[in-house]
């Protein structure tokens, strides 16, 4: 069972998440649901800080036993921060992917992109209609 | 003769569970104007004494030499005959990749033992459980020094082997990577300021020989400097590995990735193939590297176990995404080089020793002649050049006797006219060697 | 069991070295202190030892000539002794591949005829017999329909891809800079003809079909197929690895292949060695000979020499000729089987597959029930459904009735996928055997999950904890 959907945040259909900040920076990693599909996560590629990503560019790159996942940026920026403790333990991605295990924090460069996000209850709908 | 055990009563059975009348009812599915009726041009089937007959006489109209005294990529070592028999173990040769690790502990400890005594050998970190031979090994680590970079140029020595340029360049074309040439100066080394010059913010790679193709030790920690500082990486390859035994590997003097040929590890000459690619690379790359890997863990109650690793770096899983497509390497051929590393042990040391002895009788004996010139001033391992008056006269008058002579380097490189290049291994003796200098005075 | 550093002892050795027969020098003035190693790492093991250690190896190894090993896709059939036999002849092991071609020509001749034998079997015009293996081949297959475009002056840049695709071939385009698109399968496991209409454009290099496909089942619309893709100026690619369903039934040339690559250590019976050495040669039509790895075996009256005469060829792909000992088997192989001994080959390895569904379907899903060719497609989804028994739990409890499990998760299309290979050389009482065994091990999971969830419990070791193996990788032993 995925924990649930915390609504403090916005979600992408790839199930990524985004946390936003009023100074304009943001925290994203993926969610619950994403880390359980992917079963035992044993690395993370993460990326440079600097990195310039546009919505939908591949940010990260998650790697379980037997397959490989694009973490997609859900809106646009340039990566300010990169969470090292997962270099070393990755399987805090699967024990925590909503609190400790984020994977990038970001400057954005068009919060308007947030608009284009789901909420957490359409995000549950979608999980919903997924199962179906 | 063929070996399907089917009798006509187990062919009338199955069809019948089956529920078809006929064996054509199976290929129903291919479309009527393209079904065959039999395969043209293909003699008929032979028993097995006829089979062994018929191929004995195709091997016998090869001419096998008393004496070789070409290396240039291939060479000829004395096989301990431990490792025939254990190669030959049904267990493992009839096996396939060990995807069941459960069933294959046998062959991926094997490997993994093999991974690490190629690590120490080459000085590096790790090493991949084997790529296909030397030159796409080669090819293979550039390929992946421009992926990791985004670069897109690569920086080859000329005295690099031939083919293994070539390949190269193949490789490199397939992918829209340009590859630019560095000659050697007149030691036999590679020449760095002529590196230097080339050498700049869109290099990839530089990729060196060491012994080179000249037979001449190169001098690697300072093309390591020259390339890291514009941010490019090195890659040092080899053909003739059991110049390890005494030489400095190339892992040891800063080299990003150690790769090149196996095949004086145990396996046979075999008109070159199959070969052994070794492929090995400082720790950092690990994630990055070709291949497979065989990695050690344990079992659910504790007991140390084997299985093949990171796998999500190959072909079957990356798809796309992969940095190489190999799947089946030769994996065998590891093994055959894993037995006789373990078999010769520090021996590899006298056995290199032996071949450096060797090759400096030679070459002082061809010295002695009429018209025989040193060519390049650099130390060598045991391949070595000489100029001589004719060097096609020479290489006539050593095939009458029934001699290999040494390689024609004219044709890839025209400025060595008459240039010869000679490897003498721990199966020439000094009679041999004696009777060469004779025959060509 | 111990590794073979834990056994080894200082002052041990297994091969000595014989003592020199010409003048030893100073090895630190004739070279340099510089450019010598300092220690030499490698174990020091007696021979009996090293022969104990690697036998008591092979012992924990699982071989076809231990037992049945059904491996879909990988065709595990017996691997026969006189090739090996053959391939041991000093005259064919002995010479360098610099030997001058005089003295080669045995090795010219075998190798010149092996290329027109595979030319016959598969209905193509040449064949290259350099790349190493299945997918060095597939390579030097996109390579050349990369160059064979370059040379039309046309810059197309997608490669069209069956979803039910190897993952090699994917990987292969992208090495060759091709985009990759997608190609939907149909209800009934073919090439979605609508799809592909829609898809096949101008931009489109090539389509990279695996016939039979990776679900074993042959491509009804492959005229249709070629028709389309040729239609557009583009190329058929085929993936011969399944090309032991169809030897003497039907040939690629014919059905409108361009290029198709084989694996001569599956289709020609040559040994997998534990993964390799196998041998890829790649198949061309006449609009693609051009461009052909070189050197070149070419025939003038009854000699043979090597060529590198050729333009637009794509250069090499590996040093040398190609694994030419592979080669060797693989010949004698079709020689001893001739062309009635492949053909039945074929229709033993197809009529046993076929026989395997019939017996197995009433237990596991079947996904496509209809005619497969040599491999037959499960799912374990009923399994799963019934008491979360996954295949990959199926798989390892066969290993405890003694078989090399089936392919397993392949292809990705087939939820919970078992793929049956079992090849020609098997009889009807080892396939009667394995069905009952699989057939047990349905009910086991019915009755007892927990029973099939922790096998195998015949082996050396358990289940393997490949998370920590990807976690912290070991992949280099160090003393502690």
């Amino acid at each position: 069972m995925s924990k649930p959907n915390p609504d403090d945040r916005y979600y992408s259909r790839d199930h990524e998440w985004v946390i936003y900040y009023s100074d304009g920076t943001a925290k994203v990693g993926i969610t619950d649901y994403a880390q359980e599909m992917l079963t035992d996560i044993v690395f993370v590629d993460l990326p440079e800080i600097g990195r310039k990503v546009v919505q939908h560019a591949t940010v990260a790159v998650v790697e379980s036993v037997k397959s490989v996942s694009d973490v997609f940026a859900p809106i646009s920026g340039e990566v300010i921060d990169v969470n090292a403790v997962l270099e070393e333990t990755p399987e805090l991605l699967n024990q925590d992917a909503f609190g400790d295990g984020w994977i990038v924090k970001m400057r954005l460069s068009n919060p308007d992109e947030l608009k284009m996000l789901l909420t957490a209850a359409e995000y549950d709908e979608m999980l919903q209609e997924e199962k179906h | 003769m063929d070996y399907c055990p089917h009798t006509s009563d187990d062919v009338a059975q199955m069809q019948s569970v089956i529920g078809i009348s006929s064996l054509d009812e199976l290929f129903a599915d291919i479309p009527e104007k393209f079904r065959l009726k039999h395969i043209p041009d293909i003699p008929e089937a032979l028993s097995e004494p006829e089979t062994l007959s018929f191929m004995s006489s195709l091997s016998q109209k090869n001419k096998l030499p008393h004496v070789t005294l070409t290396g240039a990529g291939a060479y000829h070592h004395f096989i301990p005959a431990v490792v025939g028999h254990i190669v030959g173990r049904a267990e493992i040769y009839t096996a396939y990749t060990p995807y069941q690790a459960e069933i294959s502990q046998g062959i991926l400890q094997a490997i993994y033992e093999y991974q690490t005594m190629i690590a120490r050998l080459t000085g590096t970190e790790i090493a991949n459980a084997s790529m296909y031979d030397g030159a796409s090994a080669t090819a293979e680590a550039a390929v992946l020094c421009a992926k990791m970079s985004n670069r897109n140029k690569m920086i080859v020595a000329r005295s690099v082997h031939p083919e293994y340029r070539q390949v190269l360049r193949t490789y490199c074309w397939a992918n829209g990577y340009t590859v630019v040439e560095v000659p050697c100066a007149p030691s036999g080394q590679i020449d760095l300021d002529a590196l230097q010059k080339k050498l700049d913010d869109q290099t990839a790679a530089v990729i060196v020989q060491s012994p080179n193709v000249f037979g001449v030790i190169e001098d690697i920690a300072p093309a390591v400097d020259a390339a890291h500082q514009k941010g490019a990486l090195l890659v040092a390859g080899f053909t003739e590995g059991t110049s390890m035994g005494i030489l400095k590997p190339a892992g040891t003097q800063g080299a990003d990735f150690v790769v090149g040929e196996g095949q004086s590890f145990g396996n046979p000459l075999n008109y070159g193939g199959p070969y052994l690619g070794i492929f090995a690379a400082k720790e950092k790359y690990m994630r990055r590297v070709p291949g497979r890997l065989v990695g050690a863990t344990v079992d659910k109650n504790g007991q140390r176990g084997f299985v093949l690793t990171l796998q999500t770096r190959e072909q079957h899983i990356r798809r796309e995404k992969a940095t190489s497509n190999i799947c089946s390497n030769e994996a065998l051929c590891a093994l055959a080089a894993g037995v006789y590393l373990a078999a010769l042990g520090k021996n590899l040391r006298k056995l290199a020793e032996l071949n450096v002895y060797k090759a400096r009788y030679l070459k002082n004996r061809l010295l002695e002649l009429p018209g025989w010139q040193d060519v390049f001033s650099a130390p060598f391992y045991n391949e070595f050049v000489l100029r001589c008056p004719d060097a096609g006269k020479v290489n006539k008058k050593l095939k009458k006797e029934g001699i290999v002579g040494g390689y024609e380097l004219e044709k890839d490189y025209p400025e060595l006219k008459n240039a010869l290049l000679f490897c003498a291994t721990e199966m020439i003796s000094k009679e041999d060697m004696d009777k060469v200098a004779d025959l060509v005075k | 069991m111990e590794l073979i550093f834990e056994i080894s002892k200082p002052g041990r050795a297994a091969a000595g070295i014989p003592a020199s027969d010409v003048p030893s020098i100073n090895i630190e003035q004739a070279i340099g202190r510089k450019y010598l190693r300092d220690d030499l790492d490698l174990p020091e093991l007696a021979e009996i030892d090293l022969v104990r250690h690697y036998t008591n190896l092979s012992r924990r190894n699982f071989g076809v000539d231990l037992g049945f090993y059904p491996l879909g896709s990988c065709t595990m059939k017996y691997n026969p002794k006189i090739n090996e036999n053959v391939a041991a002849l000093p005259g064919f092991t002995g010479l360098h591949p610099y030997a001058d071609v005089k003295s080669a020509q045995g090795n010219l001749h075998l190798l010149y005829d092996m290329q027109k034998s595979l030319c016959a079997i598969f209905g193509m015009a040449e064949f290259t017999l350099q790349p190493a293996a299945g997918a060095h081949g597939e390579l030097t297959g996109v390579m050349m329909i990369k160059k064979y475009f370059e040379k039309k002056g046309q810059k197309r840049r997608i490669i069209l891809i069956p979803d039910a695709a190897h993952g090699t071939n994917p990987a292969s385009s992208a090495l060759c800079g091709f985009e990759i698109r997608e190609l939907k399968s149909n209800g009934e496991g073919g090439v979605d003809i609508e799809h592909l209409e829609s898809l096949m454009t101008e931009d489109v290099a090539a389509l990279m079909l695996t016939n039979p496909n990776t679900l074993g089942l042959f491509e009804r619309n492959i005229e249709k197929v070629a028709a389309i893709v040729h239609g557009k100026g583009g190329l058929l690619y085929g993936d011969g690895a399944n090309a032991n369903a169809f030897l003497g039934k039907a040939r690629p040339g014919d059905l409108g292949f361009d290029v198709i690559q084989l694996n001569l250590h599956k289709t020609f019976s040559t040994p997998h060695g534990g993964g390799g050495p196998g041998s890829g040669p790649v198949g061309v039509s006449n609009a693609l000979v051009d461009f052909l790895p070189v050197p070149r075996v070419v025939r003038k009256d009854d000699k043979f020499k090597w060529s590198e005469k050729f333009p637009d060829s794509i250069g090499r792909v590996r040093a040398f000729y190609g694994n030419f000992n592979v080669i060797v088997k693989a010949y004698t192989y079709i020689r001893s089987l001739g062309a009635e001994g492949l053909k039945h080959a074929t229709e033993m390895a197809v009529l046993n597959a076929n026989y395997i569904k019939e017996r197995l379907k009433p237990y596991f899903d079947l996904p496509y029930d209809r005619i497969c060719m040599h491999e037959c497609v499960f799912s374990g989804n009923r399994q799963v459904a019934q008491s979360s028994v996954h295949t990959s739990d199926i798989a390892k409890k066969l290993i405890d009735y003694g078989y090399h499990p089936p392919t397993i998760y392949f292809p990705l299309i087939v939820h919970e996928a078992i793929m049956i290979e079992p090849t020609e050389t098997e009889s009807k009482e080892t396939l009667d055997t394995f069905c009952d065994a699989m057939i047990a091990i349905a009910n086991e999971a019915k009755e007892n999950p927990d029973g099939v969830k922790n096998a195998p419990v015949t082996t050396p070791v358990s289940r393997l904890d490949e998370v920590l193996a990807a976690r912290k990788p070991d992949v280099c032993w160090k003393k502690s």
